[in-house]
């Protein structure tokens, strides 16, 4: 297994390689060891959508109950760790509410362990804490969770490989080609600089954009702190009707 | 005003308690008259089954007609929702039940879209599921007819008894042409 001082020197090799300016992971990213037989090695072929590439899928309140969005009460008693909000506003590439759409996450509990049966990290489970919740963004985009701030973990990319904290979210459009799956991040973490998964983002700014920040109004007196963190996905092709929510 | 994208990333290892669900792969009932599979396997650079990758699909009904309809995650037995989720297995092989897509347009080339996502893929990857049969009609495709022809296969499912089988090769001989759009 390679030390954390050789991920780290390859990190900054394909750092000072690059332009800065790509707004996305790259796909090739050998510090991240997984991603080296899982890349496709042929740049993307450039289409137009149409049909059915145009229209994202349609949940609706049938889909999912509201109790959803809290992760801290799918059980019988509080889970352990630092009870949070989340909240945010997912918005299309021109800044327009993403209304009535599905966002779903996952993560850790307060001690970095996921309730997965692939993770066999020794650190406690949770009774009382699953770690998935969804919910549906209201007529303005916004979304909210409650729930329990994860735990860093250890992973086994390289030697003592630590993943910073973080928070798995899954996000639709209005658009098939909107389709996101990304990670969240707490503000301040210091395993940013060793994190093969953060960094392959080279360009400084849009990794940022995956950072969440504290926010006092958000944080509830005696109760829960408070994070917000704004989706943006990419620009929509369909000329958008009056009446599509 | 054009806002910056939110960057992606891996979905990662844990997902099989968060996204499948009980229903996902099947767009519509098994014992549906109409009912087909769409199946296949999701394979490495190496050629190896990726055990932990999850797969979207949307497409329209038969008739070529996309639903609108709001209910896309539930499956009540009737409506066609046109939208499913499906994660591999250890060997690598999903599977999905739904009805064979029709034209959304007189004379175009019926397909499913497909998104991607698997440990190790730091982004989600988009493609099309052509359906084979019609030379003619795959041949006037501007998609197809725009991917060198030596890749264009990797575009077009293959039929077998029970529906239709498309392997998504993420890397090597064979690879699955990907799609961009603008303004990604």
């Amino acid at each position: 297994m390679v030390s954390q001082a050789q991920i780290c020197d390859e990190i900054a090799e394909i750092a000072s390689a690059s332009d800065g300016m790509e707004p996305q992971p790259h796909l090739d990213y050998p510090p991240y060891r997984s991603s080296l037989l899982r890349h496709p090695t042929k740049a993307l072929h450039p289409v137009d959508p149409e049909g059915v590439e145009l229209w994202a899928p349609a949940f609706g309140e049938r889909d999912v109950d509201p109790l959803e969005a809290d992760l801290t009460i799918q059980h019988n008693g509080e889970p352990i760790g630092e009870r949070m909000v989340v909240t945010g506003r997912v918005v299309d590439g021109e800044g327009r509410p993403v209304r009535h759409q599905l966002v779903e996450i996952w993560q850790a509990n307060a001690g970095g362990r996921y309730l997965h049966q692939r993770d066999q990290h020794p650190a406690a489970l949770d009774p009382n804490f699953t770690g998935v919740g969804r919910c549906l963004t209201d007529a303005d985009g916004t979304y909210a969770f409650t729930t329990i701030k994860p735990g860093p973990y250890p992973w086994k990319n390289h030697r003592n490989a630590w993943r910073p904290a973080h928070i798995h979210f899954s996000l639709f459009g209005t658009e098939f080609t909107q389709r996101m799956v990304t990670q969240m991040y707490f503000p301040g973490d210091p395993l940013f600089a060793l994190d093969p998964i953060y960094q392959s983002i080279t360009d400084p700014k849009a990794r940022e954009r995956l950072v969440a920040g504290y926010d006092h109004d958000v944080t509830q007196h005696e109760w829960c702190t408070g994070y917000r963190w704004d989706i943006v996905l990419t620009g929509s092709h369909r000329t958008r009707m009056e009446d599509d929510a | 005003m054009t806002l910056a994208p939110t960057p992606g990333q891996t979905v990662g290892p844990f997902f099989g308690y968060a996204l499948p669900y009980d229903g996902g792969p099947e767009l519509v009932a098994l014992g549906r008259a109409d009912a087909i599979r769409l199946h296949g396997r999701v394979l490495d650079g190496a050629g190896d089954p990726v055990p932990d990758a999850l797969l979207e699909l949307s497409q329209p009904d038969a008739d070529g007609v996309l639903p609108r309809q709001r209910g896309s995650w539930s499956r009540d037995g009737f409506d066609f929702t046109g939208w499913g989720r499906a994660a591999t297995d250890r060997e690598g092989r999903y599977g999905f039940t739904t009805v064979t897509p029709g034209p959304t347009a007189p004379g175009a080339a019926a397909y499913f879209a497909l998104t991607v996502f698997a440990r190790g893929l730091l982004d989600r990857l988009l493609t099309r599921v052509y359906l084979p049969g019609d030379d003619a009609v795959l041949a006037a495709d501007p998609v197809l007819s725009s991917v060198p022809s030596d890749r264009r296969s990797t575009l077009i499912a293959e039929r077998d008894e029970t529906g239709f089988v498309f392997d998504v090769r993420l890397q090597g001989d064979g690879e699955t042409v990907f799609l961009s759009y603008p303004r990604h």
